[in-house]
């Protein structure tokens, strides 16, 4: 146990790639928590899917221990938490277990959207914040005019900011010892009933579920019986330990700690982010305040190619969903794509990596359908239903109002793209809400629907801005639109994994988008296929994809029977990647790009 | 139970793998060399048809085949110790029929008399244009007039002269192909064979065009209403498409490529060449080393082969269908079923014969004129896993 002098906790927070993972690395490295030997480039994104895609996508806590300039000992627990939108809640369940932030802001590009987000979270946490300066060992790298910055635009106080290159270790000592002077100790009272924050959890297949745990009061300590507040449930406690960045078992853990436990539990949907726990025996009397469970706001229908593989993405499904409280799911039936799942995502890259783990780490090929939000539906009769599948809209005739979720956008640009991101939003029915400049650059504010923003609103962003706009949202309330369900019929069939909720105002336009998507998405057969919207029967685009005419190989090698049979069963293992409509093969990813619109 | 092979017939393969340049456009295996010893060739390929002959001894030779590579660059002397040898190793049917596939420069014409005297009685001759532009752009040596004086030798020299032409080539319409085929059937004797023009990975046309260049080639519409004009013309003069691209009078199909087709045994000798051979009742596919020195170095070492597979029934099945539907004359259903042991799945039969792309008849199953130009979607359907 440490006392609470010697204590400090902090998480790294910052935009999308301003160096968090790193300057991590560097805090490790400097204080030789890990051997050189098992240093590697961002350490602690462990997931293949992180390492692939170079993001963050958990948060993850690490115990340093360093010894500061004045010859004392200091505990250090540093999270570092990922930058993406989608994985906000992150953030910001990892801040309520620690006193400060250091907030890293890439000294080439300067402040961006998920860095004020960072911001208004951290000072909504009370935290200390200390700003540093990252990546000045880029020519780019304007100290300066990024410092100014964060005054104008955060009005928080940046002359002292820390100038770091956390590629190269600069600035790496000076931040260390701003973490142990400027970040204040945290509090909590030793001989007080245990009161520890459940902060986060996740299923380990040797250990069970493992809880992530910050002590507010009291001792934690291997063996004891304790009780989880919010439902009462009890445990004897298996293993206390600390992360450095593996895992080390203590007997005990002080106020102020942060650390884990286990108690043999089984499923991570029996721990509650944000529960108290304290002693069977004796306990506190009343728990922390606790925080709001993340909630899924982007639904899709998650159904096998090959049909006979349902169990095994029932398995798969229930194996990561043990890990990920932030996913949803439950059983779906489609007329055409048989049995699959609705599942919920926090935004379409949490859709795209829990996809793309199935895929891989489970080998199942998957037909991923139309993403949908969800729509608040009021029926004549004074019920509202929760729609997360337009398949499942009710006869209109019973419907009174339809009301759907809306956000408010956040948007930094540099103001010679101003122009082109107003024009996005209009496009996207936004209503501007505000707009103030920061020397050259324009922060733009938006209310928008939630469904014109989820699926390709950044990608559109990034392309209409060369990528040097940023931008954040969260979700605001419902409000009642003009909505109405479009079907996509291909051959006369309707498809009911490509049915939308549109406005009504942008249905002819959406829907010719989409025709003609699917029309270059879905490959030639022998016939002509028809490709229509429409709108309760009503067909409001159309397009024909005309008939295969030629697909032959001209040239015959010789008797090489062999190179022709591998390349029809090339050609055949394609096909299996598709699924049938009618005698129509769709490919699996057209569900969701026919959904991209390119303007 | 006579053995499957026997509704094909037997034939050999002989692949010379040598050019005097590459063009741009092809994938065959063929290497620029230059000072090839003949007799040290002549020998290897007379120890590996000896080989070959102790394995399938006693069968009716129906065909010999020549190809490459250039295959008019082999000294006559080699073609015919070659086919000597082959006639010493097998009884020959009556009308052995003996290809070499040539290219239409002079010196190679000046061969053929040699060609003749050797026992070749039929020549294919890649001419492949009939505009010199066109030519160049292909990569090729000759001139259209020297294609015409080699084409005359070869009329003079032998009976059976095809041959092949490529089309759907950079900036060619429809029009353009149309007239130059016209051209082409006046020239032909009884067969042709027209191919549209195919980029292949690994060939500098390939790269040009995954970089983006090799503009102008016709898109698929295009191509599909060339490929119409060539079914149509060529019928029109009395040599229907017997094969996807193989044109010829009843009678005069080239019998060494029908052994192919209808999925007879073939001995494939040289390097990169393939066979087909049934031996105890199951087929085997032999493949060769591709450099020639790899496959000479083999040939000294005992044998010229660099793998041999038995095919299971599913895949000598396959086969079958595959080569088989590319003939007018289609397949034969119930030998499918000896082949594998199942039917062709009747639904999706069905289904073809209700688009029009397949037609049935008794036991054969064919593809119909629409549905040739799609096989590749028709052998998709028909394919079970
Ligand atoms: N030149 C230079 N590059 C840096 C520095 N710090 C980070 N980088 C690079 O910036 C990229 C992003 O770094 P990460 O540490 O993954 O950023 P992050 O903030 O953790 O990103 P997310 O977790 O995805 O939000 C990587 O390519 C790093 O190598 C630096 O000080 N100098
Ligand atoms: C084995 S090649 C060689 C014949 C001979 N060496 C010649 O080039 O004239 C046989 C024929 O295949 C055709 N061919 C080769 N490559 C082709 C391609 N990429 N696309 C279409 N036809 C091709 C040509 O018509 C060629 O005559
Ligand atoms: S097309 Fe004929 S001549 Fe040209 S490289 Fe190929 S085989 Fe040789
Ligand atoms: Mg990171």
């Amino acid at each position: 146990m440490t006392d609470l002098a010697h204590i400090r906790n902090f998480s790294i927070v910052a935009h999308i790639d301003h160096g968090k993972s790193t300057l991590a690395d560097r805090l490790i490295q400097a204080t030789n928590t890990v051997s050189e030997r098992d240093m590697k480039e961002q350490l602690l994104d462990a997931m293949d899917i992180e390492r692939e895609r170079g993001i963050t996508i958990k948060a993850n806590t690490v115990r340093i221990d360093y010894v500061a300039d004045d010859g004392e000992t200091y505990v250090l627990n540093l999270i570092d938490t990922p930058g993406h939108v989608d994985f906000a809640y992150e953030v910001s369940r990892s801040m309520r277990a620690v006193e400060g932030s250091l907030l890293v802001v890439d000294s080439t590009q300067g402040v961006e959207a998920q860095t004020l987000a960072n911001v208004y979270q951290a000072i909504d946490a009370d935290h200390e914040i200390v700003p540093v300066l990252n990546k000045i060992d880029l020519p780019a790298s304007d100290c300066d005019r990024v410092a100014e910055q964060i005054e104008d635009v955060i009005g928080i106080e940046a002359t002292d900011a820390i100038q770091v290159s956390a590629k190269t270790g600069i600035g790496i000592r000076e931040t260390l010892e701003a973490i142990i002077h400027r970040l204040p100790p945290p509090q909590g009272t030793l001989d007080a009933p245990l009161k520890a924050m459940l902060v986060d959890s996740w299923y380990d297949a040797y250990l069970g579920v493992i809880v992530l745990v910050r002590i507010m009061d009291g001792t934690l300590k291997k063996g004891m019986r304790v009780k989880f507040m919010s439902n009462g449930t009890l445990h004897n406690v298996d293993r206390v330990g600390v992360f450095r960045p593996g895992m080390q078992m203590v007997d005990s853990l002080g106020p102020g700690e942060i650390g884990f436990l286990t108690a043999s539990i089984k499923q991570v949907r029996d721990t509650r982010v944000g529960d108290t726990i304290t002693t069977d025996k004796h306990g506190a009397e009343t728990p922390l305040p606790g925080f709001n469970p993340s909630v899924p706001v982007v639904f899709c229908g998650l159904f096998p190619v090959d049909s006979a593989e349902f169990e095994d993405l029932r398995d798969a499904i229930e194996k990561l969903a043990l890990n990920d409280a932030s996913f949803s799911y439950e059983m779906e039936t489609s007329a055409a794509l048989g049995f699959g799942f609705r599942c919920g995502f926090l935004g379409l890259l949490h859709l795209e990596v829990i996809r793309d783990r199935i895929e891989r780490e489970y080998d199942i090929d998957l037909i991923t359908t139309a993403p949908s939000v969800i729509y608040h539906v009021y029926m004549r009769d004074g019920e509202m239903r929760e729609l997360h599948n337009p398949a499942d809209m009710p006869d209109l005739t019973h419907v009174d109002h339809i009301e759907e979720p809306r956000i408010k956008a956040t948007i930094l640009v540099p103001d010679e793209f101003l122009g082109d991101v107003l024009k996005l939003c209009q496009d996207r029915r936004g209503i501007q809400e505000d707009l103030t400049y920061a020397g050259q650059r324009a922060m733009v504010v938006y209310d928008l629907p939630l469904n014109e923003v989820v699926f390709d609103f950044y990608d559109r962003l990034k392309s209409v801005t060369k990528g040097y706009a940023s931008f954040d949202y969260h979700l605001t309330g419902y409000r009642a639109d003009n909505l109405v369900k479009m079907q996509v019929l291909v051959n006369d069939e309707p498809v009911d994994a490509l049915s939308t909720m549109v406005h009504r105002d942008r249905a002819e336009m959406r829907g010719r988008a989409m025709c003609e998507k699917l029309k270059d998405l879905i490959p030639r057969h022998m016939f002509k296929i028809p490709i229509q919207a429409a709108i309760g029967g009503k067909v409001i685009a159309r397009e024909t994809l005309s008939a295969l005419r030629k697909d032959v190989t001209a040239k015959c090698y010789g008797g090489d029977a062999t190179r022709k049979r591998k390349l029809l069963d090339k050609q055949k293992a394609g096909k299996k990647k598709m699924r049938q409509f009618g005698k129509v093969d769709i490919p699996q990813e057209a569900f969701i790009s026919a959904l991209k619109m390119d303007s | 139970m006579t053995d499957d092979w026997r509704n094909g017939g037997f034939g050999l393969y002989v692949h010379w793998p040598f050019c005097e340049a590459k063009c741009p456009y092809c994938d065959f295996n063929s290497h620029v060399t230059r000072n090839i010893d003949q007799s040290a060739w002549t020998n290897a390929y007379l120890k590996e048809l000896a080989r070959y002959a102790e394995e399938v001894p006693g069968r009716v030779l129906n065909t010999i085949f020549f190809g490459g590579g250039t295959p008019s660059l082999m000294a006559p002397d080699t073609v015919g110790a070659v086919i000597d040898a082959a006639r010493g190793h097998w009884p020959c049917a009556n009308d052995l029929e003996i290809t070499l596939e040539a290219n239409p420069g002079s010196v190679e014409a000046g061969r053929f008399a040699g060609y003749r005297d050797a026992g070749v009685n039929r020549i294919s001759m890649g001419i492949q244009a009939l505009n010199d532009t066109d030519l160049r752009r292909l990569g090729r040596l000759h001139s259209v007039a020297d294609a015409q004086a080699a084409f005359d030798i070869a009329r003079h020299c032998f009976d059976r002269v095809s041959f092949d032409l490529i089309y759907a080539r950079q900036d060619q319409t429809p029009a353009d192909w149309q007239a130059e085929l016209s051209q082409a059937l006046s020239m032909a004797v009884d067969h042709l064979s027209l191919y549209q023009l195919t980029i292949e990975d690994g060939t500098a046309f390939g790269d040009r065009f995954r970089r983006g260049g090799l503009r102008g080639l016709p898109d698929d519409d295009n191509a599909a209403d060339m490929y119409r004009i060539t079914q149509d013309l060529c019928e029109a003069h009395g040599m229907p498409a017997y094969e996807v691209s193989n044109h010829a009078a009843p009678g005069a199909e080239s019998r060494h490529n029908l052994i192919y087709w209808r999925y007879g045994d073939y001995v494939g000798i040289g390097p990169g060449a393939h066979g087909r051979l049934t031996l105890n009742g199951r087929r085997l596919a032999t493949e060769t080393p591709l450099v020639p020195g790899r496959w000479m170095e083999a040939v000294a070492g005992g044998a010229g082969e660099l793998s041999r597979e038995r095919l299971d029934p599913q895949d000598a099945a396959s086969e079958y269908l595959m080569m088989g539907m590319r003939l007018a004359e289609g397949i034969d259903m119930e030998r499918y079923r000896a082949l594998f042991g199942r039917d062709l799945p009747s639904d999706s039969r069905a289904y073809l014969v209700d688009l029009g792309m397949v037609e049935e008849d008794g036991p054969i199953l064919r593809a119909t004129r629409d549905g040739r130009a799609v096989l590749n979607a028709i052998l998709r359907e028909l394919l079970t896993d």
